[in-house]
């Protein structure tokens, strides 16, 4: 708020600004204090007897001769089979992203343009679906599943997650629609073109903003699932986040509670990348619903 | 748009809904009035020296032939929903006769464990929800008045603890807090207590799990608060400085009717994503001590001898219930706009 009426005396500067370090702190230094400690080794980030060895990195010098050491990484790349899981993150990822905006663009363009009733009640039971907790429809899920014997392969996690996912993509494509205007496809269709057509040539070109915040959810869904993913692969293609909590229940182990730090920063870094890069998107979708409508 | 274009278009996504929400919540209904079936049993006459001993074994080739006959399992009705681990109504029953006192009673009753995950689900949203909005709003309106060239990687710090998946949220705090973190270390240290570890006690593990939630969720609220005070006019701000408002009547005045829709909004959708928390105690490895809704239907599902679907599902069915309470004023008043609006 810059108005030049508006003085702000120097005490709530001062709070303000000691307010806004003290939460950033309180944010990012979980994430700065793991990626740190994953170049250690487990006696260091995980010290009883001191936690300053963490920063001064005494064992680590002793049992690796360097300060810092990848041996967490290379271990939970090869011998822990992370980049098995990596590899099924990106198949599930890509594939439930296309499917999902394929899909959620056709469905949102409907509802925008639809003026009747039911498409207001398929909003609403739209909203109703958003709600559901996701481990109430995976139960529902298993024993079909098994009895189809589907259970535990990509394709159909895939399409369950490209569903869940429908609801909010819906919503959040429908209030981007809506912004489009409608004379724009009207004047389309006087000139002959089908709806197919205009919502091809016409709209789509002018979607793009809409289209990468909604592919950006998805991706974010697919990305960070856990129950799904847990419940409905087998062991062989367990994505990332379902490996990060197989590796921590054996952890008596020495090596594997290091394998899950550092499998856990090779997770966050790229999501981390894209939500700096695509930042002002994210903002943009997060708010769409709530701002516009 | 003509019902006939619609319904082409809207087929691919409503077939999807359809088939992977709807009909597995049907799949969920029918599963919880059936029960895994019990294990057929048989006399086994075991003859040594020393004389005969009759012992009764599990016939497992019977078992696993009624297993693959009706892999449903039996029909067991309301049964599951008012046994022992849910509802318990015959428990509660015998409590209430067996008690002396009402307080005596209640702690009986907590201990079931249906009502022991739903009061630390209930606990949490309570707990949760308001925090989230407060600081949320708290972050927005101070991040509002830095300047607007350091904005960005403000709000990218911000926003990080949203971006990731809980799980791991939660692990990355887990790490830091345990008895071996840097956290947990340093109050030991303090408090000058080295048995002090969050699994040693439940209140300290509940307390966690709800700093985690609102750490978790509170640059969701951030984000759309901020979006909304971009939408404040500016000329009543500026007639109210005029008269002399102070800056919290401004806030109390004009902002906040201002983005009161916005609020009920975040305070909705924070309510419906806290009623399902669940990886949170996977990550804070506390199961012993606080136990969801959701983690009672996981912990069913990921059974090692055998599957408890019907159990599974009756939670479900139970946790849809509360979804609907808690959505029922909402869509109540969805519903009387719709009316009115025609």
């Amino acid at each position: 708020m810059e108005y030049g009426l508006d003085k702000r005396s120097n005490a709530l500067k001062i709070f303000n600004t000691t307010f806004i370090i003290v939460w950033l702190l309180v944010a990012c230094f979980p994430f700065i204090w793991t990626f740190w400690g994953s170049f250690k080794v487990r006696a260091d980030f995980f010290s009883r007897a001191d936690w300053w060895y963490a920063i001064t990195a005494f064992n680590t010098l002793l049992e690796t001769g360097g300060k810092f050491t990848t041996d967490a990484y290379s271990q939970a790349w090869t011998e822990g089979e992370f980049w098995k899981a990596s590899r099924n993150t990106v198949i599930v990822t890509f594939f439930v992203v296309t499917i999902s905006l394929f899909l959620g663009t056709l469905g949102a363009y409907a509802l925008s343009r639809s003026t009747r009733n039911y498409a207001f009640w398929i909003l609403i039971a739209a909203l109703i679906f958003r709600a559901m907790p996701h481990i109430t429809l995976v139960s529902g899920y298993l024993f079909p599943f098994f009895q189809l014997q589907i259970w535990g392969i990509l394709p159909t996690t895939i399409i369950v997650l490209v569903a869940i996912n429908q609801p909010f993509t819906l919503w959040l494509l429908y209030s981007f629609f809506k912004t489009v205007p409608k004379e724009l496809d009207e004047s389309a269709l006087i000139d002959g073109c089908s709806y197919f057509q205009a919502f091809r040539h016409i709209i789509m070109p002018v979607m793009w903003p809409g289209v990468i915040t909604a592919g950006l959810f998805s991706l974010m869904l697919a990305y960070n699932d856990f129950t799904v993913t847990a419940l409905l692969l087998n062991q062989e293609n367990h994505t990332m986040v379902p490996k990060i909590q197989s590796y921590l229940g054996t952890n008596q182990h020495e090596g594997n509670l290091m394998w899950a730090v550092s499998a856990v920063v090779s997770a966050t870094a790229p999501l981390f990348m894209l939500v700096m890069f695509f930042q002002r998107q994210v903002i943009s979708g997060l708010t769409a619903g709530a701002v516009k409508g | 748009m003509p019902n006939k274009t619609f319904f082409w278009f809207f087929l691919p996504t409503g077939l999807a809904m359809i088939l992977f929400i709807g009909l597995p919540i049907i799949s969920t209904g029918i599963q919880s009035f059936y029960a895994q079936h019990d294990q057929v049993v048989k006399e086994v006459k075991k003859c040594d020296p020393f004389g005969c001993t009759v012992s009764i074994v599990v016939d497992q080739e019977k078992t696993s032939k009624i297993r693959e006959e009706k892999p449903l399992g039996k029909f067991n009705g309301f049964g599951t929903y008012v046994d022992r681990n849910h509802l318990a109504i015959e428990e509660i029953g015998n409590f209430w006769n067996e008690t002396n006192s009402f307080g005596e009673f209640v702690d009986q009753v907590t201990n079931l464990p249906f009502y022991k995950a739903l009061i630390f689900t209930l606990t949490y949203c309570l707990f949760v929800t308001p925090n989230v909005l407060l600081l949320g709003f708290i972050i927005a309106l101070s991040l509002n008045a830095v300047t607007r060239r350091i904005r960005g990687p403000l709000i990218f710090g911000t926003i990080l603890p949203m971006i990731v998946t809980p799980l791991v949220g939660s692990l990355v705090l887990f790490w830091m807090i345990d008895a071996e973190g840097i956290i947990g270390a340093n109050l030991q240290m303090l408090m000058d207590d080295p048995y002090l570890s969050l699994k040693s006690s439940k209140t300290l593990t509940w307390i966690t799990i709800i700093i985690y939630g609102i750490w978790h969720h509170s640059p969701f609220a951030f984000v759309v608060f901020y979006a909304a005070l971009q939408t404040v006019p500016q000329e009543p701000v500026e007639a109210a400085i005029i008269d002399g408002a102070s800056r919290w009547q401004r806030v109390r005045h004009i902002v906040l009717p201002h983005i009161y829709p916005v609020v009920t909004f975040v305070a909705l959708i924070s309510l419906m994503d806290n009623f399902r928390v669940f990886e949170p105690i996977i990550g804070f490895s506390a199961e012993g001590s606080a136990q969801s809704l959701s983690w009672l239907i996981y912990d069913n599902l990921v059974n090692e001898e055998v599957i408890l679907f019907g159990s599974a599902a009756a939670t479900s069915m139970m946790t849809i219930v509360g979804i609907a309470i808690l959505l029922a004023p909402v869509l109540i008043r969805t519903w009387k706009e719709f009316r009115t609006a025609r």
